[in-house]
């Protein structure tokens, strides 16, 4: 018999298709019409052609902010992963004291990311801030205003207090969709801990990883508010990140047509690197080979 | 339709980036058009990994345009060189990918 197919559900996603077009895609066509262009106002604009993008593929600053943000988001992937999965094993599995640690996980995904950094812009003082003068009066010179490694720690820890806590609710909900006869096989078998980890906990958590991979590193490359309250990208441009680079030029200096073509330029890194995060993350495991 | 006249007005179109977005428009079309009549199955090529037609389209369209951004910061030619190659790119990942 043929089955019977229904096209109404096209309609259901037609708010969907509404929303992405106004949010991203119109957005998305007038920054590639201003890259292309000198722009005063919309009546007053100038064809340039590529002039944009050979002026700012050839910045310094550009290429600094570059590397800072690709060294930013390593770094952070390097330790929220690893640190997310043991804090979601470590986590109580059921009773009161799960709920607890669930709360407590969740309070500082809760916090808006201007207050956030914020909080840390004043804890982290060397003068006022209890952090930072706990710090100094261990006998370890911090002050995150004036030398780049410490504001680096800074954003860093900063970084992984706010957003670990994600990656430890998507891992323990990994972990606790496995059921109880994988670990009763396990037990059966005499494996130890560590083999119940690599070889059941790991690969069943292989889907809410790859979420995770991909979330903290599209959020990562584009952190903007967090940096940008504690530090303004300093001290110098040691803290100027991608965002923080682009909105210098777009709204410090007014050069929209320089800012529409680094925006395309950002925007293309993270495209091409969340596909290959994608791929690379979907065929581990499932024994698809290059 | 005043609010949707001066949308697009601060869109400040321009015909060369009009008809690269109509290009883009009709290539979805087309692809939609060729799922239906002939629905894709996925292949192996050269690429690492196995693709779907879209897949492909996909990586040939991100191909090109970093073709187009490398030749801008490394070569002084002139960029009709990099819109051949980006084309090659392209059938090669479609045709091979």
């Amino acid at each position: 018999m043929d089955k019977i197919e229904n096209n109404k559900a096209w309609f259901l996603v037609l708010p969907v298709f509404v929303i992405v077009a106004i949010s991203a895609i119109i957005p998305l066509m007038t920054v590639v019409n201003y890259a292309f262009q000198d722009i005063f106002s919309p009546q007053d604009r100038y064809w340039v052609g590529t002039e944009w993008f050979e002026s700012v593929l050839a910045d310094d600053d550009l290429h600094g902010a570059l590397i800072r943000q690709f060294v930013f988001s390593f770094v952070i992937l390097l330790i929220e992963i690893p640190l997310g999965i043991a804090l979601a094993l470590a986590m109580p599995a059921r009773g009161w004291r799960a709920s607890l640690a669930l709360v407590l996980m969740a309070l500082p995904l809760l916090i808006p990311w201007n207050v956030v950094g914020t909080i840390w812009q004043v804890f982290a003082r060397a003068d006022i801030g209890l952090g930072g003068w706990l710090v100094n009066a261990l006998g370890i010179p911090y002050n995150y205003t004036s030398d780049p490694v410490a504001a680096w720690l800074t954003i860093v820890v900063m970084d992984v207090w706010h957003w670990t806590p994600l990656v430890v609710l998507l891992c323990y909900a990994g972990l606790r969709a496995i059921p109880d006869a994988y670990y009763q096989a396990a037990a059966i078998d005499g494996a130890t801990p560590w083999k119940v980890f690599r070889h059941i906990e790991l690969p069943k958590m292989r889907g809410v990883l790859l979420i995770a991979v991909l979330l903290r590193f599209m959020d990562s490359f584009m952190i903007y508010t967090e940096p940008f309250v504690v530090t303004g990208g300093g001290p110098g441009n040691a803290t100027t990140f991608l965002s923080i680079h682009l909105t210098k030029i777009a709204i410090g200096q007014m050069d929209l047509g320089p800012a529409a073509a680094i925006s395309i330029i950002y925007f293309l890194i993270i495209l091409t690197l969340s596909f290959v995060f994608y791929n690379v993350m979907t065929r581990m495991g499932t024994g698809e080979r290059a | 339709m005043e609010a949707l006249a001066t949308l697009i007005r601060s869109m400040a179109w321009t015909m060369p980036v009009g008809l690269f977005f109509a290009g883009v428009a009709l290539l979805l079309l087309v692809m939609t058009g060729l799922q239906f009549a002939y629905p894709t199955i996925e292949r192996k090529g050269f690429l690492p990994m196995t693709t779907t037609r879209g897949d492909r389209v996909f990586i040939g369209l991100l191909g090109a345009a970093w073709i187009h951004l490398a030749w801008l910061a490394l070569v002084a030619a002139p960029l009709w060189w990099a819109s051949i190659l980006a084309v090659l790119w392209f059938a090669l990942v479609l045709r091979f990918g």
